[in-house]
């Protein structure tokens, strides 16, 4: 085998804006690449637009971020300031840092606000620890355990299974039943969908806000997580940690006892819309959201711009199949919220629903199920 | 370097061209993106927002290439036996009680059901492929999908694998209710149809609507692309706009004035219960800016 020839000097600057690209965060793949040089071939090119329209097409930026595409394209080929791309993209530049817990355990934390803009995070992220007393489980938690595993969102799953009545007509196995009586049909073989739990992904808001609720939510995620097959638990203040390891250990007060271990920004300030955008830039973790039930438990007093959150939960709603709010503020079915944030995410919300309380929470959770058939908005 | 001709075309210029005798105007964006695919011959990924006329590019891209299009409509709960092939096993079991004693080849093709994707693999040269609504599908259809969009084979356990002959014309759409896999988006030559520019727009009413005046499409055109800075629900697509001009268009000719022709055909256009009060309280604003 020999090694490929040296990239030709033409092709150079092509392959250079990929990398410029990936540097700012564009997923670019090798394929991507050369079918953009082919492409550029192809079109001759005779102009700079043929090269802008080719880039398009086989890079194939995210729709939200093609301004910033065409800046960093202009600034590549052209030539022009470099500015632009850091405006259209405020926020996106910003440091992410992935920890890995020592001890190599799954958590995975995000710091969500870099230490350069640390106005509102430096005396919010004290990095509290939580202790949480260890008390009986509460009734409709209980309760909530034994029911969650029959409903539970579900989804049907590729293919069918077996099954000993169905809608389908299983006829490749009838025929085979029909070879044993003498290729008479005697009994019919069926089957049908296989249905599965639909993932689950529930996002605690841990910050000062909502410190009266915290140890009852990740009580209700622990139930959650005992019941469910897939689930995914993150909280969220002024980082964002994954919790789920944790929240798998089958006791309750040491599960919240390594939760509270892991989780360092306990009653700090909240910054919404940075926790959920730090969480759509991990592939990881759109990963977890896409066609999942997304449950974001949070009484969305956004600190920080209302702007970022909003198109956070654009993006998260339309990579799940249902978003689902559920606010302590919200008192019943007709709530409306007050902030001008709430207020502008409704729009991307499927539900909007109370979670005053343990009780309404698991009522609220169990419903979700009963929601079948084609979207509908909150709002 | 002088373009190379694929299909008969030479160029995006010329494929814009023959798009538009086949009534479908193109921006050059779109032209490029799809002569691209043809000469890569990678499938093209269409996104935009309902209605800007995604299938329609496709059944024209069909047109001027002299192809049947095979049309895959996606949907929650689609798998793989509604997109390949099944068996047709009534029939089986009809053949085996004909035959009697007869040996029967029962994997024939007579019953063996074609469905959209095996049709494209078998009659690669006569046939464009669209996947329509590909949001709509379920991931594992979608990881699915990509195999299948990888390499142009599938394999059906009784008859052994099957490959194209030669690499399928094939297109997909969506109208990102939600986001697709980074590999699907990757495999392909991606465009983003937006809704055309209000000139662009009356282009294409009086283009479908032979009958429509100017004027008319023209005002029609901008009065849409105000109504779709609206907050809407069900913002109106092209062919909302072109139904507008004409039924305007009617009215006017049967002795309506001028605003109260658009008013009255309101319905055309906005078919959304909510939309409907929330557009009539403006629409004397939204006309007066829409008026030539």
């Amino acid at each position: 085998m020999s090694w490929p020839p040296p990239l030709p000097r033409a092709a150079r600057p092509f392959v250079a804006f990929a990398g410029l690209l990936r540097a700012h965060g564009f997923p670019v793949a090798p394929e991507q690449v050369v079918a953009f040089l082919e492409a550029v071939e192809l079109l001759g090119p005779r102009h700079v637009t043929d090269i802008r329209r080719a880039a398009i097409a086989t890079l194939a930026p995210p729709r939200e971020r093609i301004d910033e595409f065409l800046a960093l394209f202009a600034a590549h080929f052209l030539g022009q300031g470099r500015t632009a791309p850091a405006e259209a993209g405020e926020g996106e530049a910003e440091p992410l840092r992935v920890q890995e817990e020592a001890g190599g355990e799954e958590e995975l934390m995000l710091e969500v606000v870099g230490e350069s803009k640390g106005e509102a995070a430096s005396p919010a992220e004290a990095l509290g620890l939580r202790r949480f007393a260890s008390r009986p489980a509460a009734r409709p938690l209980e309760r909530f355990r034994r029911e969650a595993p029959r409903r539970l969102p579900r989804r049907r799953g590729a293919g069918l299974v077996r099954a000993k009545r169905g809608p389908v007509v299983d006829l490749a196995r009838s025929l085979r039943r029909a070879a044993a009586h003498e290729g008479e049909l005697v009994e019919l073989a069926f089957r049908r969908r296989r249905v599965r739990q639909r993932r689950l992904v529930l996002l605690i808001d841990v910050s000062g806000s909502m410190k009266e609720q915290s140890e009852a939510n990740l009580r209700f995620a622990h139930a959650l997580a005992r019941a469910a097959e897939r689930l995914e638990v993150l909280t969220f203040g002024t980082r964002l940690t994954r919790v789920t390891p944790a929240l798998r250990l089958r006791s309750v007060d040491r599960a919240l006892e390594r939760a509270a271990r892991t989780v360092r920004d306990w009653d700090g300030g909240t910054r919404i819309g940075e926790a959920l955008a730090a969480f759509l830039r991990v592939p990881r973790l759109v990963g977890f959201a896409r066609g999942a039930v997304v449950i974001v438990l949070s009484d969305g007093l956004e600190r920080g711009d209302p702007e970022l959150m909003v198109r956070s939960v654009e993006r998260l709603a339309r990579l799940a199949h249902r978003l689902v709010w559920a606010n302590p503020l919200a008192s019943g079915p007709g709530w409306r919220p007050e902030t001008a944030a709430m207020r502008a995410v409704l729009p991307y919300l499927d539900a909007l629903v109370p979670a005053g309380s343990i009780a309404t929470l698991c009522r609220e959770v169990l419903a979700l199920a009963r929601d079948r058939g084609e979207r509908r908005r909150a709002a | 370097m002088a373009a190379r001709t694929v299909y008969g075309l030479s160029g995006p210029e010329a494929l814009a061209k023959a798009l538009e005798d086949a009534f479908y105007l193109a921006d050059p964006e779109l032209a490029t993106a799809a002569w691209l695919a043809l000469a890569l011959g990678k499938p093209l990924l269409l996104e935009g927002a309902p209605g800007v006329g995604k299938t329609e590019a496709a059944k024209a891209l069909a047109g001027i290439l002299g192809r049947r299009l095979v049309r895959l409509q996606c949907y929650e709960g689609i798998d793989a036996a509604h997109a390949l092939y099944e068996w047709n096993h009534p029939r089986q079991l009809l053949e085996l009680r004909r035959a009697g004693d007869r040996p029967v080849d029962l994997w024939a093709d007579a019953f063996l059901i074609e469905r959209p994707l095996l049709t494209a693999l078998r009659h690669p040269r006569e046939v464009v492929l669209l996947i329509d609504e590909i949001d709509r599908a379920d991931q594992e259809f979608e990881a699915f999908l990509l195999e299948f969009l990888s390499d142009f084979s599938i394999s059906i356990p009784e008859r052994g694998t099957l490959k194209a002959s030669e690499r399928p014309v094939v297109i997909l759409t969506s109208n990102r209710t939600r986001e697709l896999h980074e590999a699907l988006r990757r495999r392909c030559v991606y465009h983003w149809i937006d809704y055309p520019s209000p000139e662009q727009e009356a282009r294409i009413v009086m283009l479908r609507a032979a009958g429509v005046a100017e004027r008319t499409a023209k005002a029609v055109a901008r009065a849409v692309a105000r109504l779709r800075q609206e907050p809407l629900v069900k913002p109106p697509g092209i062919a909302e706009a072109v139904e507008w001009a004409q039924a305007v268009d009617l009215l006017i000719a049967g002795g309506t004035p001028w605003p109260e022709a658009f008013r009255r055909s309101l319905g055309v256009v906005i078919k959304d219960e909510e939309d409907l009060p929330y557009v009539k309280e403006r629409l004397d604003s939204l006309l007066a800016e829409a008026r030539p």
